[in-house]
């Protein structure tokens, strides 16, 4: 590789770090001021103008707490495993395409940092890494509340990640590649979500259950385990698990636009710097989605949890590679 | 081909980077006062009756096993599926038949209550799991 | 912790590698245990083995300091037993010294409590509905009972002058009498309610998961609920027709046409519905007692036992005397003994006085709903999963402030 390929990845892994970074800080005022907002409440407004500063007030809270280390723990790998759930969930960011290419400096500049033709089982292979972190930072508290949020969690994961996996392969098979960016090319005239609408429904309950979002955040379901994996967690090491989590809920979010929604395919002919606006748009939508769903609904119960996955989703998403496959035969 | 992974590596050093300066400005800022009361294991307020790393039923040994033979079954449908377009109707029939022979395995442990977390049969099934297990 | 492990039977230990049961202790520091309760739990994996609930952490020896204090002076710690309903507290107190008195307050003054009663009972069961919903994971529901709540609020402030302690209830009568500015504000809230009640509903009644954390759990069958002395809705869910405010009659509740909602299997989906249910017949109450307001006094007329009009202590020596006597002194009730029990949010809850012919009690014993509640959660939860528990918990709706007195 030469020096100026050297710069441009430097560079644009820095830009999409920040940029993640950012999106996940201002994510947890977004779903503070929305929740508030079908609450009935008013959120925060105190820090900054309509509490815009909030998170970087909580920024500073948090890194200026102590770490309150557990005399039992297991110290080591207390200490290490935010860091383990935090980094898989921003790695995953540097195979997600943000749009398709813009021209700079007079060259063209490829919005993904790489594009390689795995993304898709990197992607997994990173959110199943994530929950080593959860499970780890649950058993090393030697805490009951903290275990058993870990071991929920990893219970959980490993039975939502098979439908998640499943529900993408009709994806894989219209396009028949991994390729994130492949992906979305294939979806340049009708989105995915025309062909796989079961797929994708599959995949959003499954990814939600995977990031332990409502109604599926057992692991950190409070009146039971008061803080779940958490729970002796304090100051910049909680924050990274919070920052992990917020990560992940975009990350599937923007897994859910690109390989159902259409990406940044524009319906209309639009300039090429537009497709990063618009893959946010769809992004945001699916956020605010998610946001709402947790607004709206009860938490299952932990039978009830494993149960769904088993005997709904999993027969559902082999029924629907099923059903893609024979179609895709038949009109062959 | 391999330097498309560079920029993943490229991340990995910003992310434990980032990771790495913030927990050590976390460390220069944040205070270090701690006490026997402080560093107890939190157990609502009062002091936790055993230990957390007892052997526990947790149904979980059962779960692990299907998990790894679908999580199998995934990882073989995955090639499938990205050459299926390529592929000739017979090999539609033989990820058929793969899918079939794990579906009639699903079944029998669904009717075999290993699904099952909360009936007598269920625990049953459970419960002799952790036996094998240990 | 000797003492828990005395407490707990020694699981048997078999040879070979088995898994073992531990014991976690739900509370005092718990955000579902709505207070400071603390459950010790016997667990098996995520599955109860065996509850024992350990109260006494709010305990503030009620029953002693109401030998000290007279009659009056003992109200405002009423106000503290069951915190989230006020004014039944205060009121059912009252009319248990009224019956050891025995005399009876105006009927204007029965009127003005039974509102205020009834608008206690919605608060009240908001609030247990909202922190249950919050417990099995609705957060929404919370904060919209909240908002109703604080309408509430605003309304005690009114008609009482506190939003939350309001030590209304005076001995043979109210502290203060009902205008129309206060009316007109409770017709509002009227209006405005119902509606609410319906959004409740629309957000959990149906709601599948909701469903399936409340049905066919936690049940309490008529004769468990009757053998293990649950009353007010958590025993009327179970389908046992007891409501003390048609089975003795107190207050105004004689002159109301209400319903008394049963449950069918008395699972925590029915104790739901029946609380739904309860807080839409309080309303019906509410309107039926502002429509028939009797005119007349707010508080009966003897000078031994209610405060004379203050201007009147200006000119009148006697006035002077009997106000001086009673605030100094009390109001003095005859030897004897009394049982009084009126239907709180709760249950039924009972004040036991002995008098000894001063003004103070010579003993005061308070039957708490709460606690009998608590006492009962351990037959619905044992064998069920750690989940169960908050949503049983939930909806037994505990107050410690009353379960420890």
């Amino acid at each position: 590789m030469s020096l100026d390929l050297w710069i441009e990845v430097i560079l644009k892994c820095v830009v999409v770090f920040f940029i993640v970074l950012t999106i996940v800080a201002y994510l947890v005022l977004v779903e503070r001021k929305v929740l508030a907002a079908m609450q009935s409440r008013v959120g925060p407004n105190r820090v900054g103008p309509q509490g815009l500063l909030q998170p970087a007030a909580d920024a500073v809270k948090l890194m200026t707490k102590e770490t309150v280390v557990p005399e039992e723990a297991d110290r080591n790998l207390f200490l290490m495993a935010p860091v383990v759930s935090l980094v898989p969930a921003l790695l995953a960011y540097s195979v997600i395409p943000l749009g398709s290419h813009i021209n700079l400096f007079g060259r063209e500049i490829q919005l993904h940092v790489t594009d390689i033709n795995v993304a898709l089982l990197f992607i997994l292979a990173m959110s199943s890494i994530g929950v080593y972190g959860i499970f780890l930072g649950g058993w090393s508290s030697n805490n009951k509340y903290a275990l058993m949020g870990g071991i929920r969690s990893s219970a959980q994961m490993i039975s939502y990640e098979l439908s998640m996996g499943m529900s993408v392969i009709g994806v894989i098979m219209l396009a028949g590649s991994f390729s994130l960016v492949d992906i979305v090319n294939a979806q340049s005239s009708i989105p995915f979500v025309v062909y796989q609408p079961v797929g994708f429904v599959l995949f959003w309950i499954a990814a939600m259950a995977e990031i332990n979002r409502t109604p599926f955040d057992l692991p950190e379901a409070e009146p039971e385990l008061v803080a779940g994996y958490h729970t002796e967690y304090s100051g910049m090491r909680f924050a990274m698990y919070f920052l992990g989590e917020y990560a992940n809920l975009v990350t599937v979010c923007t897994i859910g636009a690109l390989l159902f929604l259409g990406g940044w395919h524009v319906p209309w002919p639009a300039p090429t710097w537009m497709s990063p606006l618009w893959l946010a748009l769809k992004v945001a939508a699916l956020i605010f989605f998610a946001i709402w769903t947790r607004g709206t609904l009860p938490r299952f119960r932990f039978d009830q949890l494993m149960a769904f996955g088993w005997k709904v989703l999993l027969p559902v998403a082999l029924l629907n590679i099923f059903v893609t496959a024979l179609v895709m035969v038949l009109v062959d | 081909m391999q330097e498309q992974y560079l920029p993943i590596l490229v991340m990995l050093i910003i992310a434990t980077g980032f990771a790495a300066v913030a927990l050590t400005i976390s460390w220069l800022l944040g205070p270090s006062r701690p006490d026997a009361n402080k560093n107890e294991t939190y157990e609502c307020g009062v002091s936790p009756v055993g230990d957390a790393r007892e052997r526990f039923s947790v149904r979980f040994y059962v779960v692990a096993m299907l998990f790894i033979v679908f999580d199998l079954e995934t990882v073989f449908m995955f090639p499938w599926a990205v050459v299926f377009k390529q592929l000739p109707t017979f090999y539609f029939l033989q990820m058929l038949i793969f899918l079939v022979i794990l579906t009639v395995g699903l079944v029998y442990e669904w009717r075999m209550g290993a699904l099952d977390w909360n009936t007598s049969r269920g625990k049953m099934i459970w419960r002799s799991g952790h036996d094998k297990a240990a | 912790m000797t003492e828990v492990r005395t407490m707990l039977e020694p699981v048997p230990s078999e040879p070979g590698l088995r898994t073992k049961t531990y014991t976690l202790n739900m509370g005092p520091q718990h955000p579902s245990t709505h207070g400071v309760l603390r459950l010790l739990l016997e667990l098996d994996g995520e599955e109860i083995i065996k509850c024992i609930p350990d109260m006494g952490y709010l305990h503030r020896a009620m029953e002693k300091l109401a030998e000290n204090k007279t009659f009056h002076q003992f109200t405002p710690y009423t106000d503290r037993l069951d915190y989230l309903s006020p004014f039944h507290n205060n009121t059912t107190y009252m009319l248990t010294v009224e019956k050891l008195i025995g005399i009876e307050a105006p009927k204007r003054a029965q009127y003005i409590r039974t509102v205020g009663c009834e608008l206690a009972r919605i608060s009240s069961h908001l609030l247990g509905l909202g922190t249950w919903a919050l417990d099995v994971g609705a957060m929404t529901v919370f904060f919209l009972t909240f908002r109703e709540r604080e309408v509430i609020y605003n309304l005690f402030e009114m008609l009482t002058g506190a939003r939350m302690m309001t030590s209304f209830a005076r001995v043979g009568g109210v502290a203060a009498d009902i205008d129309s500015k206060i009316e007109t504000a409770i017709r509002n809230f009227l209006a405005y309610m119902p509606d609410k009640i319906d959004d409740y509903e629309d957000l959990l009644t149906h709601n599948r998961i909701w469903l399936g954390r409340t049905k066919g759990i936690g049940i309490f069958s008529a004769e468990q609920a009757t053998a293990l002395s649950l009353t007010g809705p958590n025993l009327r869910a179970s389908g046992v027709n007891w409501d003390l405010r048609v089975q003795t009659p107190y207050m105004a509740y004689e002159d109301f046409d209400f319903d008394v909602p049963l449950g069918e299997t008395g699972d925590i989906y029915d104790r739901y519905t029946v609380r739904i249910e309860e807080m839409r017949q309080s309303l019906r109450i509410i309107r039926q007692a502002l429509d028939g307001m009797p005119e007349g006094p707010y508080q009966i007329d003897d000078p031994k036992i209610t405060l004379p009009k203050k201007e009147d202590t200006y000119g009148s020596m006697e006035e002077l005397i009997h106000h001086f006597k009673i605030v100094c002194e009390g109001v003095a009730a005859p030897p004897g003994e009394v049982y009084f029990a009126a239907e709180n949010p709760k249950g039924e809850l009972g004040f036991y006085i002995v008098g000894d012919g001063t003004s103070h009690a010579y003993r005061l014993h308070i039957r708490s709903p709460s606690f009998i509640s608590i006492g009962a959660l351990p037959t619905i939860v044992e064998g069920r999963m750690l989940s169960d528990v908050v949503a049983a918990l939930g909806s037994v709706d505990i107050v410690l402030g009353e379960c420890d007195r």
